[in-house]
């Protein structure tokens, strides 16, 4: 059990990078990279993990009580949120180029060459 | 390259990369033992120093509240991007919600839905609002808080009152509220700085019992600031999509 | 005062949301909201040069919130700025500050989110020159690349913008998710993210799997924003589509942030852990020269003007890692100054094509021979900066050829100086040929021409004369890369190379940061050089500039001369190789976002492997 969720952090990165690497549609490839940062989340939260510890909110605790490392949530929080927003970003130009030209098949939008 | 080439380039980098990753995190110290002084440090003073329970809002908002500065400004740059991007372009006008043919219109809203949705609307902003004034004491604050509202907001549109859901938020005011989040969490840090302290140093009064509504100074004020700026910044993606959704279809809603 | 270091970045970010707050008010009044963006920027410009005077003794630290460490323990985030990090902050803000002006009379109609993202762009780069903490300088590199994503899409009517921001956003994005990898890993070991924290750390586990696993997944985000083959792909495709001014900073600034961070990274967190390997100098030094070499011949067959100036930076940014790689004073301060001179001639050579673009509508060179004559202080302008990229004193790029090269293998002083030359040849022959109408137009290639046609989207065009806004920075810029080339006559050497000492001392600025210690003598690993502008260089600058010129020539020239002994001995068997290579070259950038990820990913798994033997 000891190295499971590290495996697990390689697994997704290796199947996001995967699907982009594969894809034929870009709003796929846009999620795919969802999963590639996934995958950041998924090994801050368990590099921060202390067996048998407690969460990191002291309101109804002693304040002495051995508790998780709270600064891996905190950056996994604003990361998750922040994500999203730049997904929202990035869907925004996949729009466009629906819009434009009717496909969204990057080999095909694939204008610029050499 | 060929799909298939661009495959089998694509398999033996991963390969590569995943082996050599695997035996990077094997020299981690094993699931369960984390190590570090960080987390341990800020678990045992936090209370103390700032009167707040909750300790992963006072290291987002105090002890690296500098941090989700830069993280909110890339909300705010990510919602002004698409702002950018999705704008009216020439010739281009909104569709009246009547003017398009009639098959492509879209399906009327099944009762059930909309009374749900609309049963929902109120408790979902009041839980948000909730979660976003109490980032010192329970695991909540303005990022959590502020995305709930939003949802809230969400839900007039599911119901079918997509014209509901536009005419609460303009896109104008919507946009200057995401503003004055933004720059409101700057400027309690500016605050600081103009009395002669470090940026983001927490001045207000930190309150008697930890935990508490009043309590821990800026990290409540700043919470605030991020609610407003979250809930602000999703709504308008939300709508800005939506919207690109009525321009194409032009159905009734 | 000490607080400029919070206010340089805050103040930018205020006046942005400043501006969007009150987007109604500027909506109709664009001179106050160009006003009040470049004078926000010159405001930042101002305050980072006041902390470059300040820190000209010794390096300064900045503890946000008034979190000071406490026995070896960081808990809150620094700000930790020596010269060069100043430096460099300092130019970013110099340039903002120009394409602002620029922007002024280049874009007729402009949505008020463009200056807030410049804005929000400038504190981007200068909170990550400043920071002392590798999480923070996450968020400000994350901050960077999507004020740069939204600022490529700045104009979506064309297909364009599109493909250069989608392949520019995901490839650096990737990046970046794999940067946050390596920080998560390396937190996972010490325990801390505050950079001077980690390298104390990292220095007492040297060679351990962990670090040098970090290590390179830290430098994969960075390896991608600077470009450096095979993660360079997105670089030609997003500068073709995003507005001039934006370009400039890409190219004068974003890219060698990269470079920076690499070195900053490398100096602070892992330099006592890996050692100062020659392997990994010789493994940085290949890397660069694959870089300069390929971008070399993509910028020499370019067309498209603006494609043509990103290979080239392409190049160069090869030329820099390679300096950089050399782990001695003396590299670094050769690759600091070259950053400098570099960085003001190439926003020169971006503004004045910007101006091409304004007046006469396109960037393909071939339609626009001989129609620049009337262009005459543009043209004068744009051939000086096309000089200083080909290494002519006295502009600044000269002598940091002599200081890079210095103690390299002869192999690879010969490759970079043959790259400087075919890159400042193919300026050259631009400049030479739309300005100045010599010779005839190069070949046709149609696909470029129809690429470059498309550019016509980005501003008013026809225009009669070049306003005085958008000619002027790009006569300062290029002014100002021959003053500081002067300078080099006077000492700027030893000054640049007393900063560069002082950023590889790792014990001096884990003392400085975790300790409050004030280092007066700081001792960088490897002893430092002297570094004067001598003759031996100014000799090679010449040279170098004179052999770009000959060859501009000779190609402007190739139909008239018939280069006659090659192709009349033997004529069929020479035209063939050519296109099957250009076919080749093409064929790798192929625009297609599948393409670059899965080189990206062989790349990143042959750079670790190779890390993973040399270490061990």
């Amino acid at each position: 059990m000891q190295i499971f969720p590290f495996i697990v952090v390689v697994w997704i990165v290796g199947i996001g990078l995967y699907g982009i690497v594969t894809s034929r549609h870009l709003v796929h490839q846009i999620m795919c990279l969802i999963v590639v940062q996934s995958s950041t989340y998924v090994l801050l939260l368990a590099v921060g993990y202390l067996t048998g510890g407690a969460a990191p909110y002291f309101s109804d605790i002693p304040t002495r009580t051995r508790a998780v490392d709270p600064v891996v949530q905190a950056l996994a929080l604003t990361d998750v949120v922040v994500e999203a927003a730049v997904t929202a970003l990035l869907l925004s130009f996949a729009i466009q180029a629906h819009k434009r030209f009717g496909t969204l098949d990057p080999q095909e939008l694939a204008s610029l060459r050499g | 390259m060929t799909p298939a080439a661009r495959r089998l380039v694509f398999l033996v980098g991963a390969a590569g990369l995943a082996v050599f990753y695997l035996f990077g995190l094997s020299g981690l110290p094993g699931f369960g033992r984390y190590p570090g002084p960080y987390g341990f440090i800020v678990n045992r003073v936090t209370v103390a120093q700032t009167n707040a329970t909750g300790v992963v809002s006072a290291v987002n908002f105090e002890y690296r509240g500098f941090d989700t500065v830069g993280e909110e400004f890339i909300l705010f740059a990510a919602a002004a991007g698409m702002a950018v991007v999705l704008r009216h372009l020439r010739g281009e006008h909104e569709g009246a919600p009547l003017e398009e043919a009639a098959d492509r219109d879209l399906p009327p809203t099944s009762d059930a839905v909309r009374m749900v949705a609309l049963l929902f609307t109120g408790p979902i902003v009041l839980i948000g609002w909730w979660l976003a004034s109490h980032a010192q004491a329970s695991p909540s604050g303005g990022f959590q808080g502020g995305v709930v509202i939003a949802t809230g907001f969400v839900l007039l549109y599911l119901s079918g009152e997509f014209q509901v859901f536009r005419r609460l938020t303009p896109a104008d005011v919507t946009a200057a509220v995401e503003a004055v989040g933004a720059g409101g969490f700057v400027g309690t840090g500016l605050a600081a700085v103009a009395m002669s302290l470090p940026y983001l140093t927490n001045f207000l009064p930190l309150g008697t019992v930890p935990g508490a509504v009043s309590s821990s100074g800026t990290i409540a004020l700043v919470s605030f600031f991020v609610g407003l700026e979250v809930t602000a910044a999703f709504i308008l993606v939300i709508g800005e999509l939506l919207r690109q959704t009525l321009l194409l279809r032009g159905g009734k809603s | 005062m000490n607080q400029l270091f919070a206010l340089a970045v805050t103040v930018p970010l205020a006046a942005a949301a400043a501006i969007c707050a009150l987007r109604p008010f500027f909506d109709r009044r664009r001179w106050l909201l160009d006003l009040a963006a470049i004078v926000t920027a010159g405001s930042v410009v101002v305050m980072l040069a006041l902390i470059m005077a300040r820190v000209a003794g010794g390096d300064q630290v900045y503890w946000f919130a008034g979190f000071r460490p406490a026995r070896g323990v960081a808990i809150g985030i620094d700000f930790e700025a020596g010269s060069l990090s100043a430096g460099l902050a300092t130019l970013g803000a110099v340039l903002v500050t120009a394409s602002m002006t620029f922007s002024r009379r280049y874009f007729e109609r402009v949505a008020t989110y463009y200056h807030a993202l410049m804005l929000i762009f400038l504190a981007g780069m200068t909170g990550f020159c400043l920071t002392g903490d590798i999480f923070d300088l996450f968020v400000w590199f994350e901050l960077m690349g999507v004020a740069a994503y939204a600022l490529t899409a700045y104009r979506p009517e064309e297909r364009g913008p599109l493909q250069g921001a989608l392949n520019f956003a995901i490839t650096n994005s990737i990046g970046a998710y794999l940067s946050l990898s390596g920080i998560a890993l390396v937190y996972g070991g010490s325990g801390a993210l505050n950079m001077a924290q980690i390298g104390a750390w990292t220095t007492r586990h040297p060679g351990s799997r962990l670090v040098v696993v970090a290590f390179l997944l830290i430098l994969a985000g960075l390896l991608v924003k600077a470009a450096i083959v095979p993660f360079h792909f997105w670089l030609a495709d997003a500068h073709a589509v995003a507005p001039t001014p934006v370009c400039v900073l890409f190219s004068g600034v974003m890219v060698e942030l990269g470079l920076y961070g690499i070195a900053r990274v490398y100096w602070s967190m892992f330099a006592g852990a890996l050692g100062h390997q020659y392997g990994l100098s010789r493994l940085l030094l290949v890397l660069g020269a694959v870089t300069a070499v390929v971008g070399a011949l993509y910028c020499f067959r370019e067309r498209h003007i603006k494609r043509l100036l990103a290979f080239s930076t392409i190049s160069h940014s090869g030329i820099l890692l390679a300096a950089i790689g050399r782990f001695a004073p003396l590299g670094l301060t050769g690759a600091a100054v070259y950053i400098i001179g570099h960085a003001l001639v190439k926003a020169a050579l971006f503004l004045c094509t910007g101006i091409v673009l304004h007046r006469l509508g396109t960037v393909d060179e071939v339609r626009l021979h001989g129609q620049g004559r009337r262009l005459r202080a543009t043209g004068l302008v744009y051939a000086v900066a096309a000089l200083g990229l080909a290494d002519l004193p006295p502009l600044t790029t000269f002598l940091a050829e002599g200081w890079s090269d210095e103690a390299g293998p002869g192999w690879a002083v010969a490759i970079f100086l043959a790259c400087v030359i075919v890159t400042g040849a193919a300026v050259l022959r631009v400049g030479l040929g739309v300005f100045y109408g010599v010779g005839d137009p190069p070949g046709e290639d149609p696909q470029q021409a129809r690429e470059a046609a498309e550019e016509t989207g980005e501003t008013v065009t026809g225009r009669h004369h070049t306003p005085l806004s958008m000619i002027i920075p790009a006569a300062v810029l290029a002014g100002a890369a021959i003053a500081i080339g002067c300078l080099g006559f006077a000492g700027l050497g030893a000054a640049v190379e007393a900063a560069a000492v002082r950023f590889q001392d790792q014990g001096a600025y884990i003392a400085t940061v975790l300790h409050g210690a004030r280092i007066a003598h700081p001792v960088a690993p490897f002893p430092a050089a002297e570094a004067s502008a001598s003759g031996a260089s100014v000799a090679t600058g010449v040279a170098v500039a004179a052999g770009s010129v000959a060859v501009a020539l000779l190609t402007l020239y190739r139909r008239r001369l018939r280069l006659p002994g090659l192709y009349r001995r033997r004529p069929r068997r020479l035209a063939r190789p050519w296109p099957r290579a250009a076919m080749i070259l093409e064929g790798f950038q192929s625009g297609v976002i599948n393409d670059y990820v899965a080189w990206l990913v062989l790349g990143l798994a042959c750079l670790g492997g190779l890390i993973a033997l040399i270490v061990h």
